[in-house]
């Protein structure tokens, strides 16, 4: 679609739109539900998954409530991403430095990032246990490889002036990594970091698909088998705003780092 | 002593297999505390020049010396301004200018004290805690020149220092270095299009062939400077006024004009 020519929206009308777009999905999917086409049970209408959710606020299924499975994955997920951030951004500006490093890792790397965080369910109950070891492993295969490109893309092409500027100031490697390449890289990071998150939160249900305590996959799960399928909505909704409060908070970032720069 | 040599100075890059000459044999000396301005038509290899005795490149034949030292990579005793400044925009004025510093080792109250000092020379005061994007092109310029000068180099590398600001802002400029020089003499090598700022700045103007670049000649402002009293004048563009300054500008002027045209030198 050619959007070139047409004029900006304002504020006001785009919200209007965003309103339009959200009430006709909720529409076409309350009438789908109310149409007796589709069993009531396969597809609740988007009330019985909103007050399941409310119920769910305060009392347990599956173990616990709503929000005690939304801590419990976060807390697998903070260590997840935090994991995958300390470990991808280090690299990838080592990587941007040094060109042996980038020879030695980019091989392995490229053949192993192309495999969904799901296909490692398997090895990941195997080797780090269905705790907290596995689904963190999980989360990790998804928040990695952003991590590690967006430094490395941060750290390869920093401005050669930069690099000059520090040399003639006579600065060390170490310094010239912490001093230089790493604030210079750091919007990129920031924006690998985000998209990490995405991913690495993306990745939770199948993380939690092997965990046998709590999490919001775990009730996923537990009302799968239960044939609670409000439940398992409630449990995508869950999912849905914490993703979208992530991002939003990790862009909120952005900008700031940004906007210190000079930049927006 | 401090002074920069090059001594038959040859430069070749290299692009799809053939070798292409940049600066063929160049000899130039720039005397210790003496201002030495490279002028030349673009393309010419004058911020090649600079770069070799930066330590940003290496010559294909020849040697550049800086204090008698053979020239190893760069460093600190020859301290560049880049034409786009190069300040770290995650850094405040204050830690820009103290970067150099703090690499050196020196103690937290000497930089401080050498820091506020060309905070100072430089008219920076008030700026301490700003950061580059919020001051103007001059601003920035200032800082980078003080970020420069507050390592106490051997010599100073100047690349188009003044390229990048409007007209009013690089005349303030101008007056601004040839005052700091006169306070704080230094081994200057800059290179510049504008022929007013060769003749205004420095001691002497070497003027460039196009490329292959080599020296053409060699001007001697320092003595016109000296035998007509041009710093009896404070203004810019009073000295700019003088028949002497004029009759040089013009030389200069037709010297280059010469190179683009190409007439054979």
């Amino acid at each position: 679609m050619a959007n070139t020519s047409q004029r900006p929206l304002s504020k006001l009308e785009a919200l209007i739109l965003g309103v339009i777009g959200l009430a006709g999905f909720l529409g076409i999917w309350l009438a789908a539900s109310m149409s007796g086409y589709v069993p009531r049970q396969f597809l609740p209408t988007p009330f019985e998954v909103l007050a399941r959710a409310t119920y769910l606020l305060t009392a347990p299924f599956a173990g616990a409530t709503l929000p005690m499975h939304l801590a419990r994955s976060l807390e697998r997920y903070a260590y997840g991403v935090a994991l995958a951030a300390s470990i991808g951004v280090p690299l990838g500006l080592a990587m941007g430095l040094y060109r042996w490093l980038d020879d030695i890792v980019t091989p392995v790397f490229d053949g192993l990032r192309f495999i969904a965080p799901i296909a490692w369910v398997p090895f990941a109950a195997l080797w780090f246990g269905t705790g907290i070891g596995g689904p963190i492993m999980i989360i990790f295969s998804g928040a990695f490889p952003p991590c590690l490109i967006n430094a490395y893309r941060g750290a390869r092409f920093v401005d050669q002036r930069y690099i000059e500027a520090a040399q003639m100031l006579g600065t060390n490697s170490l310094r010239t990594i912490t001093e230089v390449l790493l604030p210079a890289s750091l919007p990129s990071i920031i924006a690998g970091l985000r998209v990490g998150a995405g991913l690495g939160w993306q990745s939770l249900v199948g993380a939690e698909l092997i965990v046998a305590s709590a999490g919001v996959g775990y009730m996923i799960v537990q009302g799968q088998s239960n044939i609670s399928t409000p439940t398992v909505m409630a449990g995508m909704l869950a999912i849905g705003l914490v993703g979208l409060l992530i991002d939003v908070a990790l862009r909120q970032m952005e900008v700031l780092v940004r906007r210190a720069r000079g930049l927006a | 002593m401090s002074a920069i040599i090059f001594e038959n100075v040859y430069r070749y890059f290299t692009r799809e297999g053939k070798s292409l000459p940049a600066l063929d044999g160049i000899d130039l000396t720039v005397a210790d505390k003496e201002v030495v301005a490279l002028v030349g038509p673009s393309g010419c290899g004058k911020t090649t020049c600079l770069r070799l005795a930066a330590g940003f490149e290496v010559p294909t034949k020849g040697r550049v010396t800086v204090g008698g030292q053979p020239v190893n990579g760069p460093g600190p005793d020859r301290a560049v301004v880049f034409q786009q400044f190069a300040l770290f925009p995650w850094k405040s004025v204050e830690e820009n200018i103290a970067f150099g510093l703090r690499n050196q080792g020196v103690s937290a109250s000497t930089r401080r004290e050498r820091v506020s000092a060309v905070i100072k020379l430089m008219g920076l005061e008030g700026y301490e805690t700003a950061y580059p994007h919020q001051l103007s092109g001059g601003m920035q310029q200032r800082v980078a020149i003080a970020r420069a000068y507050v390592l106490d180099p051997e010599a100073l590398l100047m690349d188009e220092p003044f390229g990048a600001l409007d007209a009013q802002t690089r005349i303030m400029m101008q007056e601004e270095l040839v005052r700091i020089a006169r306070v704080n003499p230094r081994t200057v090598l800059f290179i510049t299009h504008a022929v007013d700022e060769a003749v205004y700045l420095a001691d002497r103007v070497a003027v460039m062939t196009r490329r292959p670049g080599r020296i053409k000649e060699i001007l001697d402002v320092r003595h016109v400077r000296n035998a007509e009293r041009w710093n009896d004048h404070e203004r810019i563009e009073d000295v700019m006024d003088l028949e002497s300054f004029v009759h040089l500008r013009t030389h200069i002027w037709r010297s280059l004009r010469e190179e683009k045209i190409g007439v054979a030198p």
